[in-house]
């Protein structure tokens, strides 16, 4: 049992935890979420009693680990997997940390095993790849057959099969009682690992609830809705008759329609109802990843943004258009990328379509952004023919909605 | 104590499985003993062109420790890398995190190293001084003349020592590049320049390297006036290590581990 009670770290004038309190029990595996320098391994760290917390107490089966009597034997921890002399054998590296917490040479030659590196351990580590840095860093943590297991990004730089096995690890040790803690900014990662979850954005507490209740409070169903892009009075028109039956509708940023709260059937009555063609009713799952994402979209520290190569680029001749940015560059509530949009095809979305109002901008930057985002199955209906390669002149896939007239791209440099 | 004995276990396995060990302390040997020797067979030679003031005051026990001056340097490096490859591989982490005591971890892996540098400091003193007094032939010194048998095992301690000072000052700065771009050039231009130029020679003879080395004069310089004798230089020098080590402890108390 780990337990964080106002944990707070401050570096300087640069707060890195913020406040936490939080429990990881044994018999599971507790995933340990956030985006990068949310303060996981500074977490990580003060549990650890590597850093020192500005203010609260974090405590290993009730003391602290600098108290903890035989710490090394009740807890194994996997921090940084290039924490080894590159001069140093992997079993003289072992040998050296089984040897700090009184653990026999043979459990050495055991965890080399475990973790697959019997045939390299006479090997310097400095000619190790990043997975078997990690498998190293792993069999260390494993060395004292510990109670209490922490892993920092245990699964960066493994391929499938190592990812596959650092899965099935953690959730045998956990299955056998132990505390398994584990960090990753990979929430679909997290999804197939882990019971329970703690996410954190910007060294604050943002959710502590076990998977399943994670997956039914965020991954909820909705339908998408395409009316015909040449007659934007008809979306309006759906619009409301959809909200007047008690639907939740959010506009998607090509101009498809989100809708929650009434079951594709009914879409499909009102809208016959009302008079509007339809060309498109889908069913769908918003993702774990994007329900994580939207949760900590606030709270990230490092967020790409739009190179605005100032004073390198020439002046554009007045009345040109600004080349697009790419949809879900540098854009708050963009998470994954949209497909390329297909200029000049008529199926293809908005642009292809002139005076087709495109969603208001603001719903991008709000916290319903996310709705604006996930086209990452791109509607095989709209689209029957796969888009010719783009010519030389177009610089990228996504910038192509050449035929679009000026004022349909304002939204996007307005943001 | 069951802790310190495992920790001295698992340092001297950490100690013996890089390469660099072997390569500073073997360098320090070897430069040593050479350089000492060289210099001996040289004084022989030159000993009757020499002015009597300096044939007056001939050691033939301090030349053949002429290596010393730079057979440091590898003590140097050595004591740091010891110190600081823990901090520059993130090992440092791994280590606390097994050792939560913070004095246990550090004092026991100084005491490994030091213990290891004893040795090989006391093996290139004695050979230093053999090989050299062969080559001085009639000018030589013997092991039973008085303040000898001193000199050459003070020239061990001070081996052991300046490396010891050196792991104390890695554990402060932490980097080794740090280190060594401080330690290297201290001893090898500075504490000398300090030693000998007038002005400041009354401070440079306080700094460890300058006291220390005295436990290696047999006979003393003429017009010496240091205010203090060979034990007296070799304790200034142990004060350096202390607050070399109590510094380094202190900061990895109160510091975070990285």
């Amino acid at each position: 049992m780990i337990e964080a009670v106002g944990l707070t770290k401050r570096y300087g004038d640069k707060t890195a935890v913020y406040d936490l309190s939080f429990r990881v029990r044994p018999g599971a595996v507790t995933g340990f979420l956030g985006p990068n320098g949310s303060g996981k391994s500074t977490t990580m760290r003060m549990i650890l009693g590597l850093d020192n917390p500005t203010a609260g107490a974090v405590t290993i089966g009730g003391y602290p680990y600098r108290k903890l009597p035989n710490a090394a034997r009740q807890v194994g921890a996997l921090l940084d997997a290039k924490a080894v002399h590159g001069g140093r054998s992997a079993r003289n590296h072992l040998l050296s940390l089984a040897q700090l917490s009184a653990i026999p040479a043979r459990r050495v030659d055991e965890v080399l095993r475990v973790v697959g590196l019997q045939d390299v351990a006479g090997k310097r580590s400095k000619g190790f790849s990043l997975g078997m840095g990690q498998r190293l860093g792993i069999a260390a943590a494993l060395l004292g057959d510990p109670q209490v297991l922490l892993f920092d990004e245990p699964v960066n730089g493994l391929d499938p099969e190592g990812i596959l096995w650092v899965r099935n690890l953690m959730k045998s040790l956990a299955a056998e009682g132990r505390t398994v803690f584990v960090s990753s900014h990979l929430m679909s990662e997290m999804a197939l690992t882990a019971d329970h979850l703690i996410v954190i954005g910007r060294g604050q507490l943002l959710a502590d609830m076990s998977v399943t209740d994670f997956i039914s409070a965020n991954s909820a169903d909705f339908a998408r809705v395409r009316t015909p892009d040449t007659e934007p009075q008809l979306r309006e028109k759906l619009s409301s008759a959809l909200t007047e039956a008690g639907g939740h509708v959010l506009p998607e940023q090509d101009g498809a329609l989100r809708v929650t709260g009434l079951p594709l059937p009914r879409i499909s009555d009102l809208a016959h109802e009302a008079d509007v063609r339809l060309w498109e009713l889908s069913p769908h799952q918003a993702s774990l990843e994007e329900a994580y994402m939207r949760m900590t979209q606030g709270a990230v520290d490092y967020r790409s943004s739009i190179d605005q190569k100032a004073g390198l680029q020439q002046l554009l001749p007045p009345g040109a258009q600004p080349p697009m940015p790419v949809p879900g560059q540098g854009q708050p509530g963009w998470y994954a990328p949209p497909p390329p949009q297909q200029g000049g095809q008529p199926f293809a979305g908005p642009y292809g379509a002139p005076g087709a109002p495109v969603a208001p901008p603001g719903g991008f930057g709000s916290p319903q952004g996310p709705y604006g985002a996930p086209q990452a199955a791109p509607n095989p209906y709209a689209q029957p023919a796969p888009a010719p390669a783009p010519g030389p002149a177009q610089p990228a896939p996504a910038a192509a909605p050449v035929p679009a007239p000026a004022d349909l791209t304002k939204p996007e440099d307005a943001r | 104590m069951a802790v310190v004995t495992q920790v001295v276990r698992s340092e001297w396995t950490k100690i013996r499985s890089v390469a660099s060990t072997v390569w500073t302390l073997s360098l320090a040997v070897v430069v040593t003993v050479a350089v000492g020797t060289l210099l001996s067979g040289l004084a022989n030679s030159q000993f009757s062109k020499m002015p009597a003031r300096e044939r007056l005051s001939f050691d033939p026990t301090n030349i053949s420790f002429a290596g010393m001056t730079l057979g440091q340097l590898a003590m140097i490096v050595f004591g740091v890398l010891v110190v600081s490859n823990e901090y520059s591989t993130g090992m440092i982490r791994v280590s606390l995190a097994a050792v939560p005591g913070r004095a246990t971890f550090l004092f026991s892996k100084i005491a490994v190293a030091a213990a290891l540098v004893l040795v090989v400091g006391m093996v290139t003193s004695f050979a230093a001084f053999f090989l050299g007094q062969a080559m001085l032939g009639s000018h030589r010194a013997h092991l039973g003349d008085p303040g000898v048998l001193r000199a050459v095992v003070g020239g061990g301690l001070y081996m052991t020592l300046i490396a010891m000072f050196s792991m104390g000052v890695a554990a402060m700065l932490r980097s080794p590049m740090l280190s060594l771009g401080i330690l290297m050039p201290f001893f090898f231009l500075v504490s000398n320049i300090l030693g000998n130029v007038d002005a400041t020679k009354k401070i440079g003879r306080f700094l460890p390297d300058q006291a220390g080395s005295h436990i290696m004069q047999v006979v003393p310089r003429v017009g010496d006036d240091v205010p203090y004798g060979p034990w007296g230089g070799l304790g200034i020098m142990g004060l350096w290590v202390i607050a070399a080590l109590a510094g380094g402890y202190v900061l990895l108390k109160r510091r975070d581990a990285q």
